[in-house]
């Protein structure tokens, strides 16, 4: 019973700050400026279709690139010696420790019409380039600043599975193609899934990488909501709107995902 | 009918970190026997099933199977299949797809693959599990599956790595039981490890005892038991009381000044060996009608028997007789001529045999397999 009370400033904290703020957000949403029920709001939502649909394509691209890049990675880092594990994820988690904002500026830099990369190709020959102000400059902002919340919980999964069941495989017949395909990989779902939840929900919300490296052309549905809210076009009614829809795809798309593990027991990879 | 070697290990020398593991290892395993091998835990054992199953090279040594070398041959290549002691099954797949994996492998038709996982389910019991998610399946169960998974493969010879130690006492003697039945039925050949001396003695063909990566005595079951070529295998295989003793002629051996009938020749004169005498071979009698006597410092009732220890002028006998005697009582040993078995003196002469620091816990402490705790703490 102990256990029961110890958990009520909890409750508490959860309701004050997740449940009444989300009740908030659902209630600006439904409502006007002067605080009347009105679906306008919703309905505004329906223009800005082409933002949502960038910044799910977008995000989606991002999280693609970044599985094919973080699962042999983790999967390397999973199969070396215990110390150069530790080294290995330690230089992972290491851009981690820098300011998100600091990193992003340092991209900037790098791909500015004048930047340093294009400064590089001109010193040897080579044409400029438009990198800044691309979708491509999004999405390389979001590999860059997501991939280790990929590599982190596949490298987890794959470092707990037990060996001697891939030792089975092997001693039923399976050569090494068949084991990673039979084996490895259906056992690191609940791994890779948890990866792709914790780059994709990020990535389609973010509006700090579209905003220095995507420029006015490359607008995602995170600089929708910072101009309702904090920009010149203040309209915290149809922010809250914007957030509501945003939140409800993310959840499709999240249902969708969870699809492929059905049916299995989720082995602690899962964070969601 | 000469029978044909199907494994043959010939020199096998292993070492890991600088620590030998198996030192210059022959073994010869015919086709369709029940072999064990038999020794305390980190006495090579494993690594001998290991060498075979291919996940560990020797340093140096040929491993053959039917006849061929196989020694760079990959673990799926070999015609062997493993249960191994924790099971590995594949959490992901339910029982049928666990069963169906080896042949899935081998590209067996969608038909055969039906026939056999039915066949094999039914073999070990589990008919109707198909479908179970074999993470909700009991211990004994999960065995059943990894049985039925390794032998869908059809191998020639199943190697077996503890695969009972984590399951319960009962459990245990009925999945005995169960084993030894289908090796008969099947006709495949069976390496099975263990550290358990009456499993090994209850199921096998023949016995291979193992100790610091050399092989002790290979022998049948009645043999490792009655005949122990040293006072390791005596010790490691029951109760024995281990003396030492005289060889004056042949068939006429001396211990604790008296001189005993033995059914043992081939001796020098006057060579110093070590004797056996189990504990259940004792008789207890007057002290007046045997030629040993001592007082009784401890007696343990075991259901079956008593376990008794008796001071005889200092060494510690350990009897065991159906008859209660009480601590105290002054007891006469009567030994016969078979109750003696005279083996030569070996690096393990002195190291086994008296009971003066025998205690029931300490022996259940030794035999405890670390699997079993480990499940335990689950």
């Amino acid at each position: 019973m102990k256990s029961k009370k110890a958990c009520y400033p909890y409750v508490v904290w959860m309701v004050l700050f997740v449940v009444v703020p989300m009740l908030m957000v659902v209630f600006f949403a439904f409502t006007d400026k002067s605080g009347n029920f009105t679906f306008q709001n919703l309905l505004g939502v329906g223009q800005y279709s082409n933002v949502f649909l960038r910044s799910i394509w977008l995000g989606a691209i991002a999280t693609v690139i970044c599985l094919v890049l973080g699962f042999p990675l983790a999967y390397l880092i999973a199969r070396t010696g215990r110390k150069s594990q530790n080294v290995m994820v330690m230089l992972i988690m290491l851009p981690m420790w820098m300011n998100f904002l600091l990193r992003t500026y340092a991209w900037m830099t790098l791909l500015e019409d004048n930047g340093i990369l294009n400064q590089l190709f001109e010193a040897v020959g080579l044409p400029k380039l438009q990198m800044i102000n691309t979708a491509g400059a999004v999405v390389l902002g979001m590999v860059y600043n997501y991939l280790p919340f990929m590599i982190l919980p596949i490298y987890s999964i794959l470092t707990k599975m037990d060996s001697s069941v891939i030792e089975a495989a092997q001693d039923l017949g399976a050569d090494k193609r068949q084991v990673f395909l039979k084996v490895t990989l259906p056992m690191s779902t609940p791994g890779i899934i948890s990866g792709v939840t914790m780059v994709f929900v990020p990535a389609v919300s973010t509006f700090i990488i579209s905003k220095m490296l995507g420029g006015g052309a490359n607008l995602l549905i995170g600089d929708l909501i910072d101009m309702q809210f904090l920009g010149s076009a203040y309209n915290p009614n149809l922010g809250s709107a914007i957030s509501l829809v945003l939140m409800v795809l993310i959840l499709i798309c999240m249902g969708i995902m969870n699809q492929f593990d059905d049916g299995e027991e989720s082995n602690g990879g899962l964070m969601i | 009918m000469e029978k044909k070697a199907m494994i043959e290990l010939q020199n096998i020398e292993v070492s890991f970190d600088g620590e030998q593991i198996l030192k210059n290892f022959n073994l010869r395993i015919l086709d369709g026997e029940f072999v064990t091998l038999l020794g305390p835990s980190g006495c090579g054992k494993t690594t001998t099933l290991r060498i075979i199953g291919g996940f560990t090279n020797p340093d140096s040594g040929n491993v053959y199977f039917d006849g061929k070398r196989i020694n760079d041959l990959p673990p799926y290549k070999r015609e062997v299949n493993t249960i191994f002691q924790k099971y590995a099954l594949f959490p992901h797949l339910n029982v049928y797809e666990n069963v169906a994996f080896g042949m899935r492998a081998h590209k067996k038709s969608e038909k055969e693959i039906k026939k056999t996982v039915h066949e094999m389910l039914d073999l070990v019991n589990l008919h109707g599990f198909s479908h179970r998610n074999v993470n909700q399946l009991s211990g004994g169960q999960q065995q059943r599956v990894a049985i039925a998974r390794a032998l869908a493969n059809s191998p020639k010879v199943l190697l077996l790595d503890e695969p009972l130690s984590a399951l319960d006492m009962k459990l245990r003697k009925d999945m005995q039981n169960e084993l030894k039945k289908i090796q008969q039925q099947t006709g495949i050949t069976f390496l099975f490890v263990t550290h358990d001396q009456e499993e090994a003695l209850s199921m096998s063909d023949v016995v291979v005892v193992m100790d610091k990566g050399e092989i002790q005595q290979i022998g049948t079951p009645q043999d490792i038991y009655n005949e122990p070529k040293n006072a390791f295998v005596a010790d490691f295989i029951g109760e024995s009381n281990i003396l030492d003793g005289i060889m004056r002629e042949d068939y006429l051996v001396e211990f604790f000044g008296h001189k005993f009938r033995c059914v043992d020749k081939g001796f020098k004169t006057n060579e110093p060996v070590d004797v056996v005498i189990r504990p259940e071979d004792i008789d207890v009698v007057k002290p007046d009608e045997a030629a040993l006597s001592g007082i009784v410092t401890s007696v343990t009732f075991k259901g079956v028997h008593y376990e008794i220890i008796v001071d005889v002028k200092g060494f510690k006998w350990m009897i065991q007789s159906t008859d209660f005697t009480a601590e105290g009582e002054h007891i006469g040993l009567k030994i016969g001529p078979d109750d003696i078995h005279i083996m030569h003196k070996s690096e393990y002469s002195g190291t086994f045999g008296d009971y003066s620091t025998f205690s029931d816990e300490m022996e259940e402490d030794l035999q405890t397999p670390l699997s079993s705790l480990e499940e335990g703490e689950k």
